[in-house]
Order: structure tokens, then sequence, then C-alpha cells
């Protein structure tokens, strides 16, 4: 019951605030941010209330559309805690981030609060067509944040965000159909598909489920070669879109092969392991040699997306690869995806407030046109570079735990493949480096804008979101117990049901 | 075998309204027609309920075996009935006042009759009665306004239905050749070792028909005309509701006389709907007249809605999976046309965004329509979909799943090229209030496409209750 109230708040607060009059739009903000805080309270209650022993928690059952067993069936683990917990987090901070939206800022608190719930739905989800309903519905919403509220191009952006993840949303669905009729007891039910995994003695149609699968979560990941919505969409989406988009849609992706790709189909996960592996170290390079090359601060952030999502690609191929390491090596690598997952949500969240500041105030993100920001906007800089140095991977904050597991766990099982993508890292300590050194550093140079807005540095609300977000990296970082203790157990369990 | 007529209580009522109607009319002065449409509205109400509590009842075949009332005729009484009367509704607000109103309502009413036969009848001879009468009153409806463009469509309308007429006629014929028979259940067994070369003769004039009636390829060219010559209202009617009688009549084909023959119909059928879906889809792209993009969005959903009659008996859930789809597919669809009719003097999608600026929610609920349509979660299509998909997997039709998949996502362009301009001029309107210049909403088609918006989404969140029918 606690767990229906966490995800379906976010949306009954919808026509509450639609009802408000026109004129009302500081009270409408007001409910949203209001609305946030008491999601992150409850999804911290859940949290101090989780025994990482028990599993499954907060279930619930019901039927839905029986004829094909699918229900509403939701439920708590290891792997999804943290990731509810971050999207709840992440979406307080734009919620704050963008309490002086002018523009029709009723409808966009209402679309940030759908977006919300679409998100918590698709994560709490233990049942396939539940969690195709808010995964589709998450790109409705996104599309029209994009669409509505983005900048430059953003109609054509928007769109083919839309065509492209809905393209992989489909192949999500047949992928599920297939898994339907596979599975002995005709069901949707993703803890019964995973007691009982189908196709298990059939490689060639295991394969083409898999396939299926594989190629929705790998569009909206998105992993190489099914990246190229992802820059676009970011240029164009407002800050608190990108930051939601790449803080925790794309964990929908990284998430759907934990939850759906790994435990129901174990024999065509472990037979297809090293191919996972090589699409993951290419994500890694490529996303980090085409962030290099960008000259545009919002798409070098976007690819790095590419690059980070890569290595948790790679860390759960490693952990399919069941004849070349020992279960322990392959749990440290799942444990380090998991980790990574909320570690780029909180970094990359930060980051992408962090350059809706420049486009706020100088409506570009083009390098060429900013410069020695340390000396005019002390507070953004300082955060920039707290935020790049944690999304290079810096020990102290939270990317180095994950990425420190990955390499680790994935050692033993592709050799090649985690020293390949530790070299990953070095590009992506020079492109950062580079960042900061031409948004930074040099003579100052701000661009000329005809209505300026504001001070040439972050207001305490822009700030505060990136701050707490930055905050729980450290936290993370020098403290990692807390969060390892959740999700160890559960990654675990994963790599148990993939060794089948 | 039993003759009872309150099994067809709901056709019968709906005959009523269509006869009393007519008498009404002939007595009530011009301006005082909106009498009939009130006849015709109690008529359509009456019938839906009786057709509900007929649900509950057993499934049995009455009068000779020629017509069954069973889950599927039930949701198309019911389907047909609330569409015919949003019809009635939208035609109202179209029509009021003009010098043949009565006649709108009770050609509307026949057509349904006819549809309500379509879907039910489990005898050949009662197959050609009822495409008949789905036909008829149809051709008149689709020419009522009498101008270039409708007396054109309407003329294409009656040829091209008039030589599927015909092709069904010598299907028949050969079906009752190889067969001995003209009902469905003696048939089944008649055709199981006949010639193949008569029941591929008598297969392929029997699914012309139906695929006329559906609006599928290749007999799909009076669509388009047709939708784009007339009135919104009407043009909701023409792709509604005969569509919703053809495509189960082709089911019960499928699933009974057809179920064990030595010619593949399946695959034919799948071959229809796959060129259905792929030409409606791709056809509907550069389309910039709203009716016409509805038009070929008909088509293409008529390609979904013959996945699962290619695996009518085959599947364990085409039943649900066709009754589902129908329904979502009816209340989305009217739902889609009433957009249109809201805005009566906008035709291109580009007109309509600029007049709808002021109406936020005519565009949310457009949005709800036609992602709908799309089959987006949680509407009613989307549903109607993952049983269709899943029935047709189940039918060992998988690629034609994967046809289905890339055709939705195709789909969705043409769909998103209608919602995004209309958003666009919401979200940049100016922030004051409109001037005397902003174009008016007409009210009762707002209410119908509000309706079929919430309807649409309700129907998916109940999914179960309608599923579990089947």
């Amino acid at each position: 019951m606690l767990l229906t109230v966490v995800v379906l708040l976010p949306v009954a607060m919808v026509p509450v605030l639609m009802t408000l009059p026109r004129s009302a739009s500081r009270a409408a903000t007001g409910l949203w941010v209001l609305t946030t805080v008491v999601e992150v309270a409850l999804v911290g209650w859940m949290w101090a209330r989780y025994e990482p022993a028990e599993g499954i928690a907060y279930e619930v059952a019901t039927r839905w559309i029986p004829t094909v067993d699918a229900g509403y069936h939701v439920g708590v683990d290891g792997l999804s805690l943290p990731l509810l917990a971050l999207t709840n987090v992440l979406f307080l901070g734009t919620a704050v981030w963008s309490v002086r939206e002018q523009h029709r800022p009723r409808t966009y608190a209402a679309l940030f609060l759908f977006l919300q719930t679409t998100v918590l739905g698709t994560f709490a989800a233990l049942d396939l067509i539940l969690f195709f309903v808010f995964f589709d519905l998450s790109i409705v919403g996104m599309y029209f944040v994009i669409a509505g509220w983005g900048h430059g191009d953003r109609q054509r952006s928007a769109l083919k965000f839309f065509l492209y993840t809905f393209l992989g949303s489909l192949a999500l669905l047949v992928g599920f159909i297939g898994l339907f009729l596979a599975s002995e007891d005709r069901t949707f039910d993703m803890v019964r598909l995973a007691e009982s995994p189908p196709l298990q003695d059939s490689p060639v149609a295991g394969s083409l489920v898999l396939l299926a699968i594989g190629v929705g979560l790998a569009v909206k990941t998105p992993t190489f070669p099914f990246h190229t919505w992802l820059p676009d969409a970011h240029t164009d989406a407002p800050a608190a879109g990108s930051a939601v988009l790449a803080g925790v849609l794309l964990k929908l992706g990284t998430y759907g092969f934990v939850r759906i790709a790994m435990p129901m189909l174990p024999d065509a996960w472990q037979r297809w392991a090293g191919v996972v592996v090589v699409v993951g170290v290419v994500s890694v390079l490529w996303g980090a040699l085409v962030a290099l090359a960008q000259t545009d601060a919002k798409r070098m952030i976007a690819y790095t997306s590419v690059n980070h999502m890569g290595y948790v690609v790679l860390g759960l191929g490693a952990a399919g690869m069941v004849g070349d390491a020992d279960a322990a090596a392959r749990a440290v690598a799942t444990s380090g995806a998991v980790v990574q997952m909320v570690s780029h949500g909180l970094l990359t969240g930060a980051l992408f407030l962090l350059a809706g500041f420049l486009w706020s105030r100088g409506e570009t993100y083009d390098f060429e046109r900013w410069g020695g920001l340390a000396g005019t906007a002390p507070r953004f800089s300082a955060l920039f570079a707290v935020a790049a140095f944690g999304s290079l991977g810096l020990p102290g904050l939270s990317g180095f735990v994950a990425e420190f597991q990955i390499f680790t766990g994935a050692l033993q099982a592709a050799p090649v493949g985690a020293v390949t993508a530790i070299t990953g890292i070095l590009v992506t300590a020079g492109l950062f480096l580079l960042a900061i050194r031409r948004l930074l550093a040099g003579d100052r140079l701000l661009p000329a804008v005809d209505r300026p807005r504001g001070p040439v540095d972050l207001h305490v609300h822009e700030m505060l979101p990136v701050v707490v977000l930055l905050a729980l990296s450290v936290l993370i970082g020098l403290v990692p117990g807390p969060l390892l203790d959740v999700v160890e157990p559960a990654a675990g369990r994963v790599v148990e049901l993939v060794s089948r | 075998m039993a003759e009872d007529p309150l099994a067809l209580l709901p056709e019968l009522i709906v005959l009523a309204g269509a006869v009393g109607g007519l008498l009404l009319g002939l007595w009530t002065p011009q301006r005082r027609q909106g009498r009939v449409a009130a006849v015709a509205l109690v008529a359509l109400t009456a019938s839906a309920l009786a057709a509900t509590v007929a649900l509950a009842g057993d499934e049995r075949v009455v009068f000779g075996g020629t017509w069954t009332v069973d889950v599927v005729t039930g949701v198309v009484r019911i389907a047909v009935a609330v569409a015919t009367g949003a019809f009635v509704l939208l035609a109202r607000a179209r029509f009021a006042g003009h010098p043949r109103e009565t006649e709108v309502y009770v050609l509307g009413l026949l057509g349904a009759l006819g549809a309500m036969a379509l879907a039910a009848s489990s005898d050949l001879l009662l197959l050609v009665a009822a495409y008949l009468l789905a036909s008829v009153p149809l051709y008149a409806l689709a020419g009522f306004a009498k101008d270039a463009r409708g007396v054109e469509a309407t003329l294409k309308y009656y040829l091209m239905g008039a030589l599927t007429g015909v092709l069904l006629l010598v299907g028949v014929t050969a079906l009752v050749l190889a067969g001995g028979r003209t009902g469905y259940a003696a048939l089944a067994v008649g055709l199981a070792d006949a010639p193949a070369p008569l029941v591929a003769l008598g297969a392929l004039g029997l699914l012309a028909a139906v695929s006329f009636k559906a609006g599928a390829v290749p007999v799909h060219f009076w669509v388009p005309d047709v939708t784009a010559g007339t009135t919104p209202a009407v043009a909701a009617y023409l792709t509604t509701v005969p569509k919703l009688g053809a495509v189960a009549a082709a089911f019960r084909l499928l699933a009974e006389p057809l179920v064990q023959v030595p010619v593949d119909v399946v695959l034919g059928v799948a071959v229809v709907a796959t060129a259905s879906m792929t030409l409606g889809n791709l056809a509907a792209f550069r389309q910039d007249e709203l009716l016409r993009l509805l038009a070929y969005s008909t088509v293409s959903q008529v390609g979904y809605l013959f996945m699962v009659v290619a695996v009518a008996g085959r599947s364990d859930v085409a039943v649900p999976a066709l009754v589902v789809y129908l329904t979502g597919y009816a209340v989305t669809n009217v739902g889609a046309f009433a957009a249109v009719a809201v805005l009566p003097g906008a035709r291109t999608i580009a007109a309509w965004a600029t007049a709808v600026t002021w109406h936020p929610w005519v565009v949310v609920s457009l949005a709800v329509a036609l992602l709908g349509l799309v089959g987006t979660p949680p509407t009613a299509v989307f549903v109607g979909k993952l049983a269709v998909f899943t029935a047709a997997g189940d039918g060992d039709l998988m690629w034609l799943v994967v046809v289905g998949a890339v055709n939705t996502v195709v789909s969705l362009f043409y769909y998103v090229r209608w919602i995004a301009p209309a958003f666009r001029a919401v979200s940049q309107r100016a922030d004051f209030l409109p001037g005397r210049g902003a174009p008016a909403l007409a009210p009762v088609p707002a209410t119908v496409l509000h309706g079929a918006a919430v309807g649409a989404v309700a129907l998916g969140l109940g999914a179960g209750g309608v599923a579990l029918l089947g």
C-alpha cells in the first residue's frame, strides 16, 4: 500500500494542480515542491524499514487483464529501492530548480509530476505489462516536456526522441509477448517468470526474444549504436528535463537488463554475454571520444552519459560470463552496475542542471562563448568542478565506488574488455579537465544577451539542488556501506538467477 | 432449435427506432426534427442496455442456426449502439434544421442494424442480406450533402460496393457448391475435404466483401474519398460502425466455416492485414487534410484488426483480443473524428492548430485519442493491441506481430504531425484572453471528444472487465 502511494501520489496531484486558477502559478509550484518533498520522505521511510535480506518487500498484486494474466504487481527490492530513492531526490531537485519557471508553470509542474509517477512505476513494477505501461508513458511525458519547454530545434528533437524510443518500446513489447507465449503458465508476472525462466532449452527462440528486449532497452539506455537520439534530445530539452532524462529515464533501460533480461533469459544472456561486453566497451570508448570532440557543453555532457551507461552494460555483460569468472566477482560487477546507475543519476543530474545555468544566462552552451567563469560565477564554478571530478571517477565520490566495482568484477570475466574500458576513464578525465579549463579559466567572456536574466551566478534555488545531489554523491563515495548493504544481496540474487 | 424473438431484442429495438423515427419525422415540422434524434438516442440506449443484459446469458444460436448470439455479437451490438449514438449527437450538431434531417438518423439506425446483423450471421444467406443492409443506407449517407466531392465519392463507394457484392454472391455460390450447405456449422464439416479451387474462390469472394465493408486493402479506395468528401459526423460513422460488423463477420468466417479448409486462408488474411496497416500508414504520412489523414489511419487500424481475424479459432486469446480491440477502436476513432468536428471550419492540420489555440483541453483530449490510436498505454487500444499481438503470436504468426509493431512506430509519426502543431499553438500563445476573433468551439462535438478520451482511458484501465467477457 505504501509503495502504491509513493508511485501514484505525484500523478494524483495533477488534477489538483490543474484546478488551481491560472493566476496561482506560485501556489502550483509550491504544491509541486511540497509533493516531491513528501515523496522523498516516504521513500526514506521505506528505506529505513527495508530489510535487505527479505528480498521483495512492500508487495501488492491485483489482477488487471486476466485473460493474459497481466496485473498491477509492484514491489521493492535492493535493485529498485536505490533507484526509487534516486528518482525522488532528483525530482525534488528539479522542482526546486524550477521554482521560478515563467513559462506555463502550472502545466510544467503537472507534467513533471506525471513523469515522476511513470518513472517510479517502472522501477516498482513486477509485471511486464505494468512495466511497459509506465515505460511508454514516460516517453510521452518527456516528449511534451521537450516540445513545450525546450529551446533550439526542439520540435524536431522531441519528435526524434519520441519516434526512436517508441521504436525501442515496441521492440520491448514484442519481446515481452515472446516471453509470455513461451512461459509455462502463460503469465506476464516478473517474479514467476524469473522463478521458472522460459526458453531455457530453445536457444534460437531465446536469443530472438533477448534480441527484441535487448534492442528495446539498448535504445533507452542508450548504448552504441542506438544512442543518436540522445544528444539532440538533451541539447534542446530544458535543464530540468535533461536532468530527469539523463538522471533517471536512462536508468529505465539498464534497470530493465537487471530486472528482466538477466533473470528471465539466463541461458540467452550467458550465450550473448560476450556481445553485451563488447557493446558496453564500444559505448564507453565511443561516448568518451565523441564527447571529447564537442564544442557544446551540454552535448558533451550528453555524450558522457553514453560513456557512463557503457560501464553499466559492461558490468552486466561480465556478470553473465558464467564460465569465465566465479560468482563473487560477477556479483561485484552487478553491484557496481547498480551503484553506477545511482551515481550517474546524481552526477549527471547535477551537471545538466548546471548546464541549464549557462542557457538561462547566455542562451548558449558554446565553449567558445564562455570563459573565466571562476571569477564571475564562483558558486557555479565550484559546483561544476566537483561534479566534473565526480563524473570522471575521482575517489571520494560515488562514481569511483561504482566504476571500481565494475572493473574489479569484470577483470576476471572479460580482462581485455575491462582494460580497454579503463582507457575510457582517461579520455573522460581529459575532456572534463578541458571543459573546466574552457569554461572556468581564461579571460572573462560572457555571451551578450538582449535581456539578461538575473545575476551571473547561481541563485539559491539553483544552487540548492546541485549541492544536495553532489553531497549525496560524496556521501556514497565516502560511506558506501548503507547503499551497498541494500544493493549487494540483490546483486547476488541476480547473479544466482543468471547462472542457471 | 430456438426461435426466440427476444434473442434479437437489441436489433428489434433499433429497427423499431428506425421505423418509428421515420414515421415521426414525416409528421414533424422541419425545425423540430430534433425529436427524431431523441427517438434514435432512446432506441440506441435501450438497445445497448438490452445487449448488455443479454451478454450475461449463455451463448446460443437462434433462427435455424442463422443468427449467433455470443460475446462477439454482444460486444459489437453495444459498440455499434454507442458509436451510432455518438454519430446521432455529432450529426445533430451539423444537420439541425436541415430539410432531410430525419433521414440522417434513420439511415444511421438502419446501417447500425446491418452492422449488428453482419456480426451475428452464421449463415451465408444472412451474411448477404446483412451486407446489403449495412451498405445501402451508407451510400445515401455518404452522398448526403449532394455536393460535387460527395457525389463523386459516393459513386466510387457504390461501384466498389456493387463489385464486392457480386464477388460475395460468387463466393457464396462456390462455398454452397463445395460444402452443400449455407449454415456455418454444417459448412465447417462439409468444406473439410472439398475441392481446393472451389473453396479458394469462395473464401476470396467472402473476404473481398467483408474487407470492403471494413475498408481493408485492396478494396479500401473508397475510404479516403468518402471520408474526406463528407462531414466529420458521417465520416466517423462510416469508418466505425460497418467496420465493427465486418471485422466480426470476417472473424466468424475464419473461426467457423473456413477453420479447416484445404486452402491457406490464414496466410491470405495475414497478407491483407500487412498490406492494410503498411499502405494505410504510408499513405497517411503526407496528408494535410484531417479527414484524409484519419481515413488512412482507419485503413491501417483494420490491418491490426485483421491480425486477430487471421488467428480466429486458432488461439484462446483471439476472442477477447477481438472484443477489446473493437471496443477500444470504436471509442477512440469516434473521438478522433469528433476532434475534427469540434472546429467545423478547420479542415487542415495547420488551420485546426490555429483555431484550437484557446482550447487547451481539446488538445489534451485529442492527444489522448490519437496516442490511443497508436496504442499508448493505458488506453483501450493499447490493451487491444497487446491482446491482438499476443493472439497472433499464439497462432504462430510472430512475423505478423513484428510487422504490427513496426507499423505502430510508423503510425506514431503522422499522429504526432497533428498533435505537435496544436500543442505548440497552445503552449506558445500569448497570456491574454481571446478577443472576439477566436474561433468558437462546437459544444456537442467537444463533449463527444472529451467523453471518448475519458472512455478510452477508462476502458483501458478497466480492460480486465471487458476481456473477462471473452
